[in-house]
């Protein structure tokens, strides 16, 4: 029986098994390829869109268990019109095999959603789940530092 | 098929590298010009294989395999920088496979020499040597050889175009052509007018192309600084394509499962089970392992997981215990290489200290981020492959040959890597999706490798041991007498991708040790091959990666027998030897702000490795907090001879130092009934953002050469941080990786 979700704003109908993970009805049935597939297991966070504003696996979360909207890259920005933190890591130029970086940007923008100036030990603690081959860490930091001050002043919890 | 003449005039590039390097062409087979691959543009011209202007716009082709180190950006600023076009103006793609894009450097990596002594004589010989990469189909990325061998050719063919083009205006304005200037795409006429390049590509290209002097850095706009990636875009959005994210009409997605016993066939199976599975379509055989073609990735995942298998055992030794022995049992044979040999080694220097040490590093997986993946379309009469690879030619080659098809009838898209650190210079994965299209005629189908036969079914970076005797007199190093024993990857893969025997003194196997710059009066390396069919392959810094730590360890013993400053000791041993080796020494020195003595609770080690023509060194602190060992700061200094773009640089060594960083922690494949022991990352675990030291890097441009840098920052780190432990707690790291001796912080 077909499943709805709404992802990015869309309401998509899928008809996939109830055990399909949200990653591979992203990838496969509805053509989001921003969203990657690394370990499968919950290792390596490649796979980590959002739901109602929380960063979570999609490798591990069930095309019949997803309660609520679902964001992704294509979702937070486009090449168009980037998302703060998207600019941000533009500016710092962190990408460079680049095929984590929808996980870690995903991830870090529910970080700064929560935290809206996080410091070094925060950024450790909700980053350490994305795991990044290419060693792009130091700039990942830089540029989730730099969202911080970009962010628009509402959007910071104190002013 | 285009007149020889045609060929001639297109493949300019070929006469513009001789005159700038001023080199005699060999036999007429190995240096004619090769086609040029490209079609005109609607309404333009192809001006060579790398300039394409049409009404819509220019594009450049960069066909190298753009696997995160950046390569597409700089290679097209060389060209960007002659031709007067800006990086925001132009489209850059890879291009189809072609002998026009051959790697004229990369065959000069196997020659024996030591590199930083090279004369004019081996540098002529090198470049020889590259030429024969074109007809032995070399279009390779890899080996950190983009740089040196574009960094002539591109900038002469954006110059050759920039003053064929002006010759076309200066033709119709009836001006000479020095009194035009060019700028953003445009030819700019005496009164200021501007003429698009586009207006004068047609009637450009049909003018035989005209050489021009290559300007000096002093004049150059993007070489030199830092350019924003052309890449990053798509990068931080989620639109870049990567090989696993082709998509097309009617696809069907394919997951495999091959013997984990490596080298072993497949006796029998039963897939009934699985064919009854929702969304699949079919079962491939494909010999030692099967396929299934599902609608979807994950069920094609779980239904070939459900099949039941009867594996044959593995040709190889049972268990790591029984690979390592067979490794040792190599020094028991002729040795196959001694590249250095230097005084005599065969007797102690009288009133010298002996010490002998033997050291192992064990095998490693490349483990990118992106799993092997490829997708394929067969027609009957054609094959179209999309795959992120690192050597197009060789593999349109296999697939061909895998459905039976000429290598004309196949047509590869290269598409961007999410990582490739020498994995996808292999031909395996595109050449599996080809035959599961095969299968399947008609319909796309995309090949994903789950991480489990990713880890499983590498071509594994080969496990070595080292034993070293060394000769300390008065604090200074009188002998050093190495060996060391490993299969050859260099050899294997030459045999998978060229089927040439393996044959000859094997660099692989010692680089990274014989040619470290270090003036030791008796001073002697020797190679020996072990006798292994383990899959092995070009790993990030290849044999160096190996000998980083193997050699560079051995030298801080013999420091510390020696009672010198560890630092020191490698400066007195390079200076007089190589001054750029002796010049990045005395950086991390600088940068650190060295000392002989580290507080309590802190560790200080450097390490040091000339590869690819880079010397490189590191210097890694480490701080004991309660116990757990954090690596806390590092600083790298690399000499590359020209910065083409320091801040792609800096992100390369500081990568590049975190990659092998992350082995030296963590990194082992082990081996059990001839399988693989690990499966995914919780078993291969990396550095990640918590345990990723503050990193400074400084490049130095004292050499002459240009070099890569993608792979040079990689072997010193390993040797750093073991290093780095012995100061901290006075055990020395023989083996890795060092999360056996050590409790590091994870």
């Amino acid at each position: 029986m077909p499943v709805s979700l709404t992802v990015n704003g869309t309401s998509h109908s899928v008809d996939l098994p109830d055990d399909v993970p949200l990653l591979w009805v992203l990838r496969d049935a509805l053509g989001l390829t921003g969203t990657k597939y690394g370990c499968g297991v919950a290792a390596c966070g490649a796979c980590t869109v959002q739901i109602d504003g929380e960063a979570v696996r999609s490798c591990q979360i069930a095309l019949a268990d997803v309660q609520g909207d679902v964001t992704t890259i294509e979702g937070l920005g486009t090449p168009d019109a980037l998302a703060v933190i998207q600019q941000a890591w533009s500016d710092h130029q962190v990408a460079q095999c680049g095929y984590c970086q929808s996980g870690q940007i995903m991830q870090a923008a529910a970080l700064l959603a929560q935290t809206p100036d996080p410091s070094d030990e925060e950024i450790d603690i909700a980053m350490q789940g994305n795991l990044c081959r290419c060693g792009t860490y130091p700039r990942i930091r830089a540029a989730i530092h730099s969202a911080a001050q970009m962010m628009p002043a509402p959007m910071k919890k104190e002013g | 098929m285009a007149s020889i003449g045609k060929i001639a005039r297109r493949s300019f590039l070929i006469g513009s590298a001789a005159l700038v390097g001023g080199v005699a062409f060999g036999a007429y087979y190995v240096s004619r010009p090769a086609p040029n691959p490209l079609s005109a543009p609607k309404g333009g011209a192809t001006l060579n294989p790398f300039v394409m202007i049409a009404p819509s716009g220019i594009t450049l082709i960069a066909p190298k395999a753009e696997m995160g180190q950046g390569v597409h950006t700089t290679w097209a600023a060389l060209i960007a920088e002659e031709l007067d076009v800006d990086l925001d103006q132009v489209r850059v793609l890879h291009g189809p496979p072609a002998q026009a894009y051959y790697n004229s450097v990369i065959l000069a990596e196997a020659l024996p020499g030591k590199g930083y002594d090279r004369s004019d004589f081996a540098h002529a010989l090198a470049e020889q040597i590259g030429k024969i990469g074109k007809v032995m189909d070399m279009q390779v990325t890899g080996g950190s050889t983009s740089m040196p061998d574009g960094f002539e050719r591109m900038r002469a063919t954006g110059a050759s175009a920039r003053e064929t083009l002006k010759q076309v205006a200066a033709t119709r304005l009836g001006v000479e052509r020095a009194s035009l200037k060019t700028e953003r795409g445009a030819v700019i006429a005496p009164d200021g007018s501007r003429i698009p390049y586009a207006d004068l590509a047609v009637d450009a290209a049909k003018l035989t192309p005209i050489e021009a002097d290559l300007r000096p850095p002093a004049q150059w706009r993007l070489l030199g600084k830092t350019q924003p990636r052309i890449d990053m875009l798509g990068k931080v959005t989620g639109t870049a394509k990567y090989g696993i994210d082709t998509r097309l009409e009617g696809m069907k997605f394919a997951a495999l499962r091959m013997n984990p016993h490596l080298g072993g066939r497949m006796t029998k199976f039963d897939d009934s089970a699985a064919r009854a599975m929702p969304g699949v379509d079919r079962v491939v055989n494909l010999g030692n392992g099967l396929a299934v073609i599902a609608s979807n990735t994950w069920l094609a995942m779980q239904a070939v997981d459900a099949i039941d298998i009867d594996w044959a055992p593995s040709p190889n030794p049972a268990d790591t215990k029984a690979v390592f022995e067979r490794i040792t049992a190599a020094f028991d044979g002729a040795a196959n290489s001694t590249l250095r040999d230097d005084g005599d080694v065969s007797v102690l220097p009288l009133g010298a200290q002996e010490v002998t040490a033997e050291y192992r590093v064990p095998y490693l997986a490349h483990a990118t981020m992106e799993p092997m993946s490829a997708t394929a379309l067969f027609t009957g009469i054609k094959l179209e492959v999309w795959s992120g690879n690192q050597v197009p030619l060789l593999v349109r080659k296999a697939c061909a040959e895998a459905v039976g098809l000429e290598p004309e009838a196949v047509e590869l898209h290269t598409t961007y890597m999410g990582g490739g650190f020498g994995r996808r210079a292999e031909l395996d994965f595109s050449v599996y999706a080809a035959r599961v299209a095969f299968e399947i005629a008609d319909t796309p189908v995309q090949l994903t490798w789950s991480r489990e036969e990713d880890m499983r079914h590498d071509f594994y970076r080969p496990g070595a041991v080292a034993r070293f005797r060394g000769g300390i007199k008065e604090g200074k190093l009188v002998l050093l007498d190495g060996q060391i024993a490993a299969q050859s990857a260099t050899q294997q893969a030459m045999g998978r991708w060229l089927g040439l025997p393996a044959a000859g003194p094997d660099r692989g196997t010692v680089d990274g040790a014989f040619n470290q710059p270090y003036a030791i009066p008796n001073f002697r390396i020797r190679g020996y091959l072990a006798d292994l069919d383990i899959p092995v392959g070009f790993w990030r810094s290849v044999g160096s990666s190996m000998n980083g730590f193997l050699f560079d360890c051995f030298i801080d013993e013999m420091a510390h027998v020696a009672k010198r400053d560890p630092l020191a000791f490698r400066l007195e041993l390079a200076q007089g030897v190589h001054a750029p080796s002796a010049a990045v020494l005395e950086a991390v020195r600088d940068m650190s702000g060295w000392s002989e003595e580290t507080p309590e609770g802190i560790g200080r080690g450097v390490g040091f490795c000339y590869s690819f023509g880079v010397p490189t060194a590191t210097v890694i602190e480490v701080t004991d907090r309660d116990g757990q060992i954090e690596i806390t700061r590092a600083w790298i200094a690399a000499d590359v001879g020209t910065a083409l773009d320091p801040g792609n640089l800096e992100a390369q060594l500081s990568g590049a130092m975190i990659y092998g960083l992350s082995a030296a922690c963590f990194g082992e494949i082990t081996f059990a009934e001839g399988a693989v022991e690990q499966e995914n990352f919780p078993d291969y675990e990396a550095l990640r953002i918590h345990t990723t030291p503050v990193t400074k890097v400084r490049i130095l441009e004292n050499q002459t050469q240009i070099t890569g840098a993608g792979e040079p920052g990689t072997p010193p780190a390993m040797a750093a941080l073991a290093n780095a432990l012995f100061d901290l707690t006075g055990t020395r790291a023989r083996q890795l990786p060092l999360m056996h001796g050590f409790d590091l912080m994870t």
